[in-house]
Formats: C-alpha cells, sequence, structure tokens
C-alpha cells in the first residue's frame, strides 16, 4: 500500500511544526524519516494516523484521497503505528490491550479474549516474538512491550506501519532484533515509516530516507550516503562526528562511592550496593538501558534521595546523608536529566536561574541584600563563555530553545569552584550543534583535571566521551570496562548478560 | 531474608492482629473488673427461629474470643510463612475481637444482634450508593467529590416530589434525575472545561447544601403538609428466603432499593471487570491517550459515566427521605458522601471492595448508636470515632498499597498530550 501526503500544515500558535511536508512511501518500501528532536517529525505521524488535524494537506491512500480523523479512520485506511510513548494500559494484559478498541463480547456483552489469545499467539510465533497473551504489561520489559504494539498493528492488518522513534528505549540488542523485524514485516508487504534520528539504523534498513529540518522537507536520500552526509542535512550546516580527544591522565580520586544502596519509600532497592570510583581527568560513563537505577544513583551523589546508606566521598570527605547544599559546595556540578523539571526555574530570567546555587553569597549578596546589577554583569559574562543565544539576560529562561537551556544549566553549574562534573543525560533532546558543545565542555573539564560522571543511554554519546564505562543493570553495576570493548559487548553487558573473561 | 512490599504489608497485617489480639485479652479480659451476664439476641421478627438468644458470662466471653483472635493471629502467620493470601483470617480475627470487644462493652446487658446488623446494612445503602457513583466517575478517570451534592439534591427532589404526588414511586423516580442533573455539571465543567475537580466537587456540594437549605426555608417549613410530608417505602419480604434465621430479616425483608442496590452492585462490579465497557471505562480512566489512539472516544464515554454515577447516586439519596423518614430534613445527608467516598479508596476503587468498606462503616456507626442507649463504659464522643479508627487501622495493616486509576482528575485532550 502506497502513502501520500501532500503540503501538510500544522501549527502550535507562533509555531510552526510542519511546513508544507510532502512525501511518498512506497509499497513495501521502508521509508525513514530522519531529522533532529523538535523538527516536526512525530507531529507529521500523529497527524497521519489522526491523532492531530493538519491546518492544510491532504492525505492519499494508494492514490486516492482520504480524511483522516481519529485514529479509528487512519486504523481502517490500514495505517498502524507503534508510538514512541507506547500506548498500552500498563495494568491490563497483553489480550486485553490488543483487543481495546476492537472487542469481540459473547451475550451479555462479555468479552471474548480467545480469539485474541490465538490470534497473538499465532503472530508471536510467525515473529519469534515471546509475548504471553495474559501477562500484565507492566511487568513485561520495554522491548517486548514494543512487540505488543507491533502485533496489535498486525492484528489489526496494518499495511502501513509507522514506527516513531521505536529505538529510543531499546538495548543495542533488542535494536538488532527489532531491525531484523522490520526487514522481515517488509518482505511480507508491509510498507513501514520509520522515524528516527540515529543515523546508522537508518542506513542499515531504509530503502529512502527523507529529511526533516524546522518543519520543513530539505532533501532524500538513499542510505548509500555517508552520516557525514545525513548528518549535514539534517542539522543544515557540516557536522563533525568524531571528537578530539586526548589520552587520559588520570590523577587522585575525587569520587569515591562505596557500598551505595538506594531505597524508595517503600523499601525497594533501586541502586544495589554500587562501589565507583571517578580521578581526577577522567570520563567514567555510566551506561545502562532507561530506568536500570542511573536516575537514582545520580541523585543521590547530590543527596537528593532520602533513603541511602553506604558512603559518598568527594575527594576524601564523606558527604552522604548531609545536605545538597553540602554536596554542592564541596564540589559537585549537577547536570540533572530533566533540566525543565529539575534544572532551571522555567519563569524566572536566566540571570536569576544562573545563580540559584550561589544567590545568597558575595559578590551576588549580602546577608538580606541582593545586587541585581552584579547579577546582571555577571549574567552577561556567563552568556559569553557558553555562548547562550538570548536577547537579554532578563528574559525568561522559558523562552529559550533546549540546547540553551541546558547552557544556562551548564554555565550555572561549572561556575563554581567544581571537583566533580555529574551529568546525568546532558544531552537528551539537544540538536547536534548543542550536543557538540556540550561534549567539548565535558572533555575540557575532564582535561582541566576535574572527574567527570557521565549517565547516559546514547552508546553514540558513551563512545564519544568516556574513558572507562560502567554498566548498570536493575541497580547493580555489573561491570567496568574499558572504552575499547566492542558495541555489541556493551549491549550484552546492558541487557545484564556478563561475560566470562578469558 | 528479602521481603517483597506485599510481603511486608501482610507480615505488618499479622503482627498487628496479633498485638490487638493481646491488648483485647488483657484489656477485655484480666482487667474487666465486674463480669456480668452479656446476652446477644438473633430473632427480630417473623423468621423461623434456631437460637432465640445466647447469654454468656461476659469476662469468659472477652477471654475466649481474644484467645480465638490469637489462635487465629497464628494461623494467619503460618500461612504468611508459606506467602499465602490472609484475607480470611482477617475477617475471622478482627470478627473475634468485635465479639470480645461487645463482651465487654455490654456486660450485664442484652445486644439485640440480628437488629445490629440489620441497622447497620440500612446505615450503608446510601454510603454504597455513594461510593458506587464514585466508582463510575473515578474509574474513567474523573474524580467526583460532589457525590454528597448528588445524594443530598436526590434526597430533596425524592421527599418532595413523594410528597407532592402522595406516591412513593414518583419520588423514587425523579432522585435519580436530580442525581443526573448535579452529575451533568460536573461532568459538563470537569470534561469539556478542564475545571479542576477537585474544587469543582467542592464548589457543587456547598451550592446544592445552599439551594436546599433555602427551598427547605421557603417552602418546605411553612408548607409542610403540601411539600414535606411524603409516604415512606414499606418492606418487601421476599417468600421464603426472608424466613432464613438471622439473614432473611437483615437482607430480604428490605424495601426496594436495597434490592435495587443489590442489583446495581453485582451489575457494575460484573460489568467493570468483564464487558467491553469495562474494559473501556478502565482504559480511559488509566491511560487515555492509548485509549483514543484505538479509536475509543475519551470525552464521550466520560461523560456517559458520570451521568450514570448520578443515576445510581440519585437512588441512593432517594434512600434518606422515601426510603426511611419521608420529609427531608436541613443537610440531612450530614457527610455521608464523603463517608462513601472514604469507603471508594479503602474499596481499592473495587466496586465490592467498596461495599465491604461501607458495610464496615455502616456496622461501626450501628454499633456505636447501639452501645449509646444500652450504655458502655466508653464516652459516646469515642464511639462516635470508632469508624473512622477502624478505617485507618484497616487501612495501615490489612489493605496496603492503594493504587488510583492513573488519569483519575486530569482532564484529557489530544492537543494538549502531545
Amino acid at each position: 500500500m502506497s502513502v501520500e501526503l501532500r503540503a501538510i500544515t500544522k501549527t502550535f500558535g507562533a509555531l510552526v511544526a510542519n511546513d508544507a511536508i510532502s512525501l511518498r512511501v512506497e509499497d513495501g518500501e521502508i521509508h525513514a524519516i530522519l531529522g533532529e528532536n523538535g523538527a516536526g517529525k512525530s507531529t507529521l505521524m500523529n497527524i497521519l494516523y489522526g491523532l492531530l488535524q493538519p491546518d492544510s494537506g491532504e492525505i492519499s491512500v494508494d492514490n486516492k484521497s482520504v480524511t483522516i480523523n481519529a485514529p479509528s479512520d487512519a486504523l481502517a485506511v490500514g495505517i498502524g503505528m507503534v508510538h514512541q510513548h507506547f500506548m498500552l494500559i500498563p495494568v491490563f494484559t497483553v489480550a486485553e490491550n490488543i483487543v481495546l478498541g476492537h472487542e469481540k463480547t459473547k451475550s451479555l456483552g462479555t468479552l471474548d479474549l480467545s480469539q485474541a489469545r490465538a490470534e497473538i499467539a499465532r503472530i508471536s510465533k510467525e515473529f519469534n516474538f515471546d509475548v504471553d497473551p495474559d501477562a500484565v504489561v507492566e511487568t513485561l520489559p520495554v522491548g517486548i512491550q514494543q512487540r505488543v504494539e507491533v502485533i496489535r498493528a498486525l492484528m489489526y492488518n496494518a499495511k502501513v506501519l509507522i514506527l516513531d522513534e521505536p529505538t529510543a528505549v531499546l538495548t543495542p540488542q533488542e535494536t538488532d532484533e527489532l531491525l531484523t523485524v522490520m526487514k522481515r514485516l517488509k518482505s511480507q508487504g508491509t510498507s513501514i515509516i520509520f522515524i528516527t534520528h540515529k543515523l546508522r539504523e537508518v542506513q542499515a534498513v531504509a530503502d529512502r530516507i527523507t529529511i526533516i529540518r524546522r518543519g520543513k522537507v530539505v532533501g532524500t536520500a538513499l542510505p548509500s550516503a555517508t552520516q557525514e552526509e545525513l548528518a549535514t542535512q539534517m542539522v543544515g550546516r557540516p557536522v563533525v562526528l568524531a571528537l578530539n580527544k586526548k589520552h587520559p591522565a588520570p590523577g587522585r580520586s575525587l569520587l569515591a562511592i562505596k557500598d551505595l544502596t538506594v531505597t524508595d519509600n517503600r523499601g525497594v532497592e533501586l541502586v544495589k550496593n554500587i562501589n565507583l570510583e571517578v580521578r581526577a581527568g577522567e570520563i567514567v560513563a555510566v551506561a545502562g538501558v532507561q530506568g536500570n537505577g542511573q536516575t537514582e544513583l545520580a541523585r543521590a551523589i547530590l543527596n537528593l534521595e532520602p533513603h541511602c546508606r553506604g558512603e559518598i566521598q568527594i575527594d576524601g570527605e564523606n558527604i552522604l546523608g548531609r545536605s545538597v547544599s553540602d554536596a554542592i559546595h564541596s564540589g559537585v556540578a549537577f547536570v540533572p536529566e530533566s533540566r525543565e523539571l529539575d534544572g532551571l526555574i522555567s519563569s524566572f530570567s536566566i540571570s536569576e536561574n544562573l545563580i540559584l546555587d550561589v544567590f545568597d553569597k558575595e559578590p551576588y549578596g549580602k546577608k538580606l541584600a541582593m545586587f541585581p546589577s552584579v547579577v546582571r554583569s555577571e549574567a552577561e559574562k556567563r552568556i559569553q563563555e557558553f555562548d547562550i543565544r538570548t536577547q537579554s539576560v532578563t528574559d525568561p529562561v522559558s523562552s529559550l530553545s533546549g540546547g540553551n537551556k541546558q547552557k544556562v544549566v551548564l554555565a550555572r553549574e561549572l561556575s563554581r569552584p567544581v571537583k566533580v562534573v555529574v551529568a546525568s543525560q546532558p544531552t537528551r533532546g539537544l540538536d547536534v550543534g548543542s550536543i557538540e558543545f556540550v561534549h567539548e565542555r565535558m572533555i575540557a573539564e575532564r582535561d582541566a583535571g576535574r572527574g567527570v560522571l557521565l549517565f547516559s543511554t546514547e552508546l553514540d554519546e558513551v563512545f564519544a566521551l568516556a574513558d572507562r564505562i560502567a554498566v548498570m543493570y536493575k541497580g547493580e553495576i555489573i561491570d567496568i570496562v574499558p572504552a575499547t570493548i566492542s558495541r555489541s559487548d556493551l549491549g550484552l553487558l546492558m541487557a545484564g548478560v556478563k561475560q566470562v573473561k578469558a | 531474608m528479602n521481603l517483597t512490599p506485599i510481603q511486608l504489608r501482610r507480615r505488618r497485617g499479622v503482627f498487628s492482629m496479633a498485638i490487638l489480639s493481646l491488648a483485647s485479652l488483657i484489656g477485655f479480659g484480666f482487667l474487666q473488673k465486674n463480669t456480668a451476664p452479656v446476652t446477644f439476641r438473633f430473632v427480630l421478627e417473623k423468621e423461623w427461629v434456631a437460637i432465640h438468644e445466647w447469654t454468656l458470662d461476659s469476662r469468659s466471653g472477652s477471654y475466649g474470643f481474644s484467645a480465638a483472635a490469637l489462635l487465629i493471629s497464628l494461623w494467619a502467620f503460618f500461612q504468611f510463612r508459606r506467602d499465602k493470601k490472609v484475607h480470611v483470617q482477617s475477617a475471622l480475627g478482627g470478627f473475634s475481637l468485635l465479639m470480645a470487644f461487645m463482651c465487654w462493652a455490654a456486660s450485664g446487658k442484652m445486644i439485640p444482634f440480628t437488629g445490629l446488623l440489620q441497622g447497620a446494612l440500612l446505615l450503608s445503602v446510601p454510603l454504597i450508593f455513594g461510593s458506587m457513583a464514585g466508582v463510575l466517575c473515578e474509574r474513567s478517570g474523573v474524580i467526583n467529590i460532589a457525590i454528597e451534592g448528588q445524594l443530598l439534591a436526590s434526597a430533596f427532589a425524592a421527599g418532595v416530589v413523594a410528597s407532592l404526588t402522595k406516591n412513593t414511586t414518583w419520588g423514587l423516580l425523579v432522585a435519580p434525575l436530580a442525581g443526573a442533573l448535579i452529575s451533568l455539571i460536573l461532568a459538563t465543567f470537569a470534561i469539556k472545561f478542564s475545571i479542576d475537580q477537585v474544587i469543582l466537587g467542592f464548589v457543587i456540594n456547598v451550592l446544592v447544601i445552599g439551594m436546599t437549605n433555602f427551598l427547605y426555608k421557603k417552602l418546605l417549613i411553612p408548607y409542610q403538609n403540601t411539600w414535606n410530608s411524603g409516604p415512606i417505602l414499606k418492606p418487601i419480604e421476599i417468600p421464603l428466603l426472608s424466613k432464613i434465621p438471622v439473614l432473611g430479616p437483615i437482607f430480604f425483608s428490605q424495601t426496594i432499593i436495597v434490592y435495587l442496590m443489590y442489583a446495581i452492585v453485582l451489575a457494575i462490579h460484573f460489568s467493570l471487570f468483564k464487558t467491553k465497557w469495562g474494559l473501556r471505562t478502565r482504559a480511559i480512566g488509566e491511560h487515555p491517550t492509548a485509549a483514543d489512539s484505538v479509536g475509543i472516544s475519551v470525552n464521550s464515554l466520560r461523560f456517559k459515566n458520570v451521568i450514570i454515577a448520578g443515576l445510581v447516586a440519585g437512588i441512593g439519596g432517594a434512600y434518606f427521605t422515601v426510603g426511611a423518614v419521608g420529609a427531608f430534613g436541613k443537610e440531612m445527608t450530614a457527610g455521608k458522601g464523603f463517608i462513601a467516598l472514604a469507603a471508594l479508596i479503602f474499596g481499592r476503587w473495587s466496586p465490592l471492595g467498596a461495599v465491604m468498606a461501607a458495610l464496615l462503616f455502616g456496622f461501626a456507626d450501628n454499633l456505636q448508636g447501639i452501645l449509646s442507649i444500652t450504655g458502655t463504659p466508653i464516652p459516646s464522643e469515642f464511639m462516635l470515632m470508632a469508624p473512622y479508627i477502624a478505617t485507618i487501622i484497616a487501612v495501615t495493616g490489612f489493605v496496603g498499597r492503594v493504587r488510583a486509576p492513573a488519569a483519575d482528575g486530569i482532564p484529557y485532550s489530544r492537543e494538549s498530550s502531545h
């Protein structure tokens, strides 16, 4: 089945998310849509799937014009979607999730799941999915949940399958399996629209590539194009994918985590008995699939986790169990996972956000007084140093783009005496330009003799920056390996498989 | 030994039951100064009689039941060790403790046992209807604080209409409509205009109290004979079933409202977990975006369910007037709507769970009433607190983690979810 989008335009207030986008997906092809975060890919797909209505433009399926006002219309014409954030009810079973919206009933309106169970078992067997129809979805690993979504689309006879950033939540092994499944679906006649910003995956499976930048189609390419060419089109200027990094010269231990256990308020252990050391002048990356305790470990270093046991030494001094400000002033810089929620106060100005940690210290303040002129002049300097693009330091920080917001966080955290930088997913959702800036800054911190602890779920980032890699799985560090480890070995570790060393 | 949260909670429940049993043995047994016979009466009216009454010595009664509770705790402990559920043990243990308490509290007196349970059921009726209305709303993702207002408005409507027409049937028919009208306000503002549902529900309650108070003063008091002297529904005895000793008069010699309640509770529980409607309702309460993405019209189903909830609450409201006393009284629901809300949460958003909770509240309420008439060593103010203390003990000890529907109280709109 072929699908064509013609001149689709969608605006949210002043933001033009899709600006006259046209593209055609041929029968039985894998069509990749490549673009940075915020380029408008998800908006476009939500329009195709009927979750959003375009301001103008039209959609046709097999050369016939169709109107898609709701997801049910999309399903009716054979368009299925696997969402980036799964559209599954966590407390329902697999079968219940799959029949939802298309329930078969017996007398009295009671649900009849038997047919769905059989069908799930059949598809599961055909694609080697290993999905139990009666498992409760929230107990399943993310990769399996995604397969549930694929099964659902197939059961409703989707001829065109939209995969919206499907690999963002997967381990490298699961990603490889998904790519194999995509090829098998294609060989059975399903067209696939594959949304991503990961160049390697595009090259691995796509037949054709459409590149979107700032809501517009900026070009098409074939998978034979080099990564540099694709990246350049995606970003709109030449991009250097490799970083220049000198050999590390590790010095004394700046961060030493000893037997750290973090529990939640119900007593469940989220971080289990972790030992980790970061020395001066090295970057240690904590790799792992999202949700394996990285968030809690990072927060624990800042004393943000209330239930901890063990010891966290900053330059030899234990700070665990003391206040957050003790952690900050002992020399920890912290780039939190969610800059909007935990890194910044959105309605405050840029200059105010820059001194959230030191507002009560000289030269910014003294006793009850604050000195706005000093705050402002210091903010001007930071803006120069960190290349923050803004009209004025008095603008609210919410007016900035994601990359510039992250630069404000970095500017604040790195402008006080720092020994250890703890950065949690520092480039998540950023454009390539900002990612380059953050990466260069991390390496600069390392070369200035600080210890950097980087939490990342992106393998590319881990390999670009790390001197050593600690792998977290189910709250434990299951291994610490040199950065020379192969991608596939690291992937296995992230999935919890520890090889016996020869 | 590493315990899961469920096991930890179970252990806490078992231990607190054992400690309470021990406290009961000492408090009601050893420390009971003057022992006297206590009599439980099992006969109410025309049922077949198995035993008429049972008299026992109050101190030995307290000893006996406390010891039984202690043994049951031990049993529960072994169940816990074998990693099994302790529901049956909790229920039996709770009952034994209660009997130990009654032997102590009613020493030298008579407890109308069947009457106690029958009254408990009647006091639970509005709570059960109210909590069913809550289940319907909150499972669909709309918080319903306005149960109190729904009960009060429909109590008023039923009373006035029955009085004007001199016919209980008309009262019973109008009451659900009044409840649905309140639901219409709730649904319109909560779903269509995305108003904060807690504040909205509270405002609706204040509105209904104000309106009924006004009309009560201007209409029902001056023209009492026409406007506020409605007839009362007669109990209907179910042949044979109503003759069963103890259970018959409690469950099968009631008004039509109570029989409707049985049907509605079973229908809601069954529908919620076994039907297409139920699956969809739970889906929109948990993850409306997902429901929308498979073609379920989230807001119209929410709207529909909130209106049905109003109809259900309305029948509960009718119980206050045509089901019980006939005349409407100022603010006569007296916070029952909020207790229904508590029963809903205590029952973990499950219809049968909410019914159990409502029955417990009703029982504690009625026990308090009976003991304050027969006279007890405890001040009546403390007795009034009993239902709530029972709630706290039950929630902390036995119920465990309470998880509301994930999207409860969050308005849904497509554009804002992206």
